[in-house]
């Protein structure tokens, strides 16, 4: 009877998927633990956390596609008529080995008002966005990215690769429809060869932890005038690139200066107006 | 009354697929050229219901010696490979070849760990598993569970191929060479002499879309030459067994799309979102899991050709 033997067979099929999906249930949510409130008070010293929605918006991805580099945007929301500004953006991936994965600070004339990077981000996690404004308050915002599967792993692709790109640094200019010289509003980018390590894997062979080799500081001027600066931690993806607006102040010369953990200060300058490579 | 035999005995099948090392089931293979075998893995994603069991892997028999080529996606899979190898030659199973050290490949790794087995890699391989082992085995612990994965180990290769390796199992040689960086930076292909076969790794991908975690310009290079290997069929990572060296065409084809959308991306200044959502869409309908692996390879090489 074929129909009688079609139902053993859901039953079979159905029994093998309850076995996975027994097995797999309390690995599966990691997410149940929730680690925020405790980041709360490592990181932002038990500080308040107001509601961020009308201040500043968080952009990735819902699923990481590329567990070692996935994309990050953070966009001020502030109105043209308020008279707050954001001091600073704390960028927190949970779940991660080092879940602070920058601080961003926007200089005190340059209008920052987007900045892109990329993470690596290692499990299901909220990613929060923490804004500091000059009110002296903390605004919070979050979204929810799923880890990616397969072979991807936040690690590097081409590691002898990424050592030789040591200490190399673009800067490039984009135009933007509606944003020339007019408003004074571009958008530039700055990217750094580094193989950015994270520290957390061990040699097999000699049971020792690989240390840590990343960018912790990076500064980023026009002439004298702070544009960005971003304290960074091991989540942040091998060659630190960095995409943002800001206001152009009449200044010459665009200034980067980045440093790592093993004390290399790697520096560099650009024309203003260049539209880089 | 009929209907509770039934129930049975399936319990019973199950029961015995599963958790009976005595009577252990042996993976389905097939002999391509003459004492040389291949699991074709299904084209899927790595899952608790398939063990794992995605990529292809075979082995080849010698006159005194056998070696493995990939262990798969789990413990479970290798070890019914083993029980396969078994029902055919009772020969020791000297060499244990990996071809990288993605969890497809090299997960089933521990099933064969014992005297006087080398396990074999590019000279890249430790370092690939030193990184990434531990991130692996939690990832998939999410994806296939605890019993699958609590088994598994990252065996790190005993016998290192810095260019080219001969490896002899008797009246049968296998040359082993490995390659720039190109899907992985630990790729290696093993070339069996005797019959002119080729086991590419996932230097080679059909119908499964290829996968980049490499670099993909390293990976277009190694394809020109790797085409100059004088084999007659190859045994890709994914996808079936195919003529040698016709079977580059298409994954030669969607690299080179990809590179040269990523390419007039990145010269228009667009941002890497915009390049995971459009580089590479006019391959969609040429490849299985597109969805799951095209937005991937693009950030992957929008983050490689920014460098240009």
């Amino acid at each position: 009877m074929p129909g009688h033997r079609f139902r053993l067979f859901c039953i079979a099929a159905g029994l093998l998927s309850v076995m996975c999906g027994a097995r797999l249930a309390p690995a599966a949510t990691p997410e149940a633990y929730d680690p925020w409130p405790g980041l709360v008070q490592d990181i932002f010293n038990d500080r308040p956390m107001n509601d961020g929605a009308d201040v500043i918006a968080i952009e990735m991805p819902y699923r990481a596609e590329d567990a070692a580099i996935v994309p990050v945007t953070l966009r001020t929301k502030l109105s043209p008529g308020d008279s707050r500004r954001v001091l600073t953006i704390t960028l927190v991936i949970d779940q991660n080995p080092a879940p602070m994965a920058a601080k961003f600070e926007l200089g005190p004339d340059a209008k920052v008002s987007e900045i892109s990077t990329r993470v690596r981000v290692n499990n299901y996690t909220d990613v929060h966005a923490v804004a500091e404004l000059s009110d002296g308050k903390l605004y919070m915002t979050k979204t929810y990215v799923k880890a990616s599967g397969g072979c991807s792993a936040p690690a590097a692709k081409n590691a002898d690769e990424a050592r030789s790109r040591l200490g190399q640094m673009r800067y490039r200019q984009f135009t933007r429809p509606g944003q020339g010289p007019v408003s004074g509003v571009r958008e530039a980018q700055v990217m750094i060869g580094h193989p950015n390590n994270s520290g957390l894997q061990m040699n097999q062979v000699t049971q020792l932890y690989i240390p840590a080799f990343f960018v912790h500081e990076l500064r980023l001027w026009q002439d004298d005038g702070l544009v960005l600066a971003m304290e960074g931690g091991i989540s942040i993806s091998e060659d630190p690139n960095i995409r943002f607006t800001y206001v152009a102040n009449g200044a010459k010369r665009f200034r980067a200066e980045a440093k790592d953990t093993e004390g290399h200060v790697f520096r560099n300058e650009w024309k203003s107006d260049d539209p880089g490579t | 009354m009929a209907h509770r035999i039934w129930i049975l005995a399936v319990l019973a099948i199950l029961g015995a697929s599963t958790f009976s090392p005595a009577q252990q089931q042996e993976l389905t293979v097939s002999e391509i050229a003459p004492g040389l075998f291949v699991h074709g893995g299904q084209t899927a994603l790595m899952t608790c219901e398939n063990d794992g069991a995605i990529a292809n892997i075979g082995f080849i028999i010698g006159e005194h010696a056998v070696a493995v080529i990939d262990t798969g996606g789990s413990v479970r899979e290798a070890k019914q490979l083993l029980a396969a190898i078994r029902a055919r030659t009772d020969k020791p199973i000297r060499y244990v070849i990996n071809t990288h050290g993605h969890p497809d490949h090299a997960f089933g790794n521990a099933a064969f760990v014992r005297d006087g087995t080398e396990f074999v890699g590019h000279r890249n391989l430790p370092r690939a598993l030193t990184t990434r082992g531990p991130f692996y085995i939690d990832a998939f612990r999410r994806i296939m569970g605890d019993q699958l994965i609590d088994e598994v180990r990252m065996v790190a290769p005993t016998l290192l191929v810095d260019d080219t390796t001969k490896l002899d199992l008797g009246s049968r040689t296998l040359i082993l060479r490995a390659w720039p960086a190109a899907h992985s930076d630990s790729d290696l292909s093993v070339l069996d002499e005797q019959t002119n076969t080729l086991f590419a790794g996932d230097l080679v991908f059909l119908t499964h879309i290829p996968v980049l975690d490499g670099s993909l310009r390293g990976w277009l290079d190694v394809i020109d030459e790797l085409g100059t290997l004088p084999a007659q069929r190859v045994v890709p990572g994914h996808g079936p067994v195919s003529e040698w060296p016709a079977a580059l065409a298409e994954e030669r084809r969607y690299l080179e799309v990809l590179a040269s959308d990523v390419r007039a991306l990145v010269r228009r200044g667009a941002p890497i979102t915009v390049a995971a959502a459009m580089a590479a869409a006019s391959e969609r309908s040429r490849w299985q899991l597109f969805d799951d692996y095209n937005a991937r390879n693009a950030t992957a090489a929008f983050s490689e050709i920014e460098w240009e």
